[in-house]
């Protein structure tokens, strides 16, 4: 039975890897049994899920580190100006 | 409450993607938005003698980045040169002027929620910005730029569980702050 059974700083964990869909089966089972009893873990659980499906709602563009280094010339340039 | 302080030499580094990112939600093109991210760099660069330390600089650099955005449409606006509207009343095919036809159709969403978005935007970016900067720096590579987690700890020498923990860290501060800045 103690197999089954994890403690909260482990749940927290699978519920992390969860997240990211890298909980293997048996891990997901152990975090649902430990969600049934654990109303702490229920409620960290439920608002890093939310935190989750924010994140899916938007569509992050970022800079590639060729653009950002372009930017970061353009700018030394002008920096060296300044601090001359 | 101290006073804020500007180091530019950090500008590009730690708020070329956040600046970008707001930038490109409002002008919907890459290398617009670019320029925009580094004329908003310069003219900090150049208006620091104006700074009075009363915002901090990601607010200050925002500041300028707005207006920015606002003389770049302003601009195209003037590009245009005189728009010419022309309104036919009553021409052959649709007899008459339904009212039908200038309300908003409530069916359409997508105004509403591209702007929720735009908003949302903004403030899963500024509750980054506000994370510790290694903290921040996993948390991008793992949950926006969707890289694996060996190549992450590989790339920044640190131990699969080590990067575990950061993540759940930088989750959890992102979690309260989200919290209490959007819902």
């Amino acid at each position: 039975m103690g197999l089954f059974f994890i403690k909260c700083k482990e749940a927290g964990h699978v519920c992390d890897k969860y997240q990211y869909e890298e909980a293997s089966i048996t891990e997901k089972i152990k975090l649902k049994i430990h969600l049934m009893y654990c109303s702490a873990c229920r409620k960290h659980s439920a608002s890093n899920k939310k935190l989750s499906q924010l994140l899916n709602k938007i569509k992050f563009q970022f800079l590639s580190s060729e653009e950002k280094d372009n930017i970061k010339k353009s700018f030394e340039k002008e920096l060296k100006k300044h601090q001359q | 409450m101290p006073k804020h302080t500007l180091n530019p030499n950090n500008w590009v580094d730690l708020y070329s993607d956040y600046l970008f990112n707001y930038t490109i939600t409002r002008v919907n093109d890459r290398v617009i938005a670019q320029d925009l991210v580094s004329e908003t760099f310069l003219a900090g660069l150049n208006a620091m003698k104006n700074f009075k330390g009363e915002a901090a600089e990601r607010t200050w650099l925002i500041s300028i980045l707005k207006r920015k955005i606002i003389d770049y449409y302003r601009k195209i606006n003037s590009n245009k040169g005189k728009a010419e509207v022309r309104m036919t009343y009553n021409d052959s095919e649709s007899e008459g002027d339904w009212l039908e036809e200038r309300i908003a159709d409530p069916f359409d969403k997508t105004a509403e929620d591209s702007i929720e978005n735009e908003e949302l935007a903004d403030a899963i970016q500024s509750c980054i910005a506000k994370l510790p900067k290694k903290q921040a720096e996993v948390f991008k590579k793992k949950t926006i730029l969707n890289q694996e987690t060996e190549t992450i700890s590989k790339e920044l020498n640190i131990t699969a569980s080590n990067l575990w923990v950061i993540v759940h860290r930088a989750r959890v501060a992102l979690a309260s702050c989200l919290e209490k800045n959007w819902f």
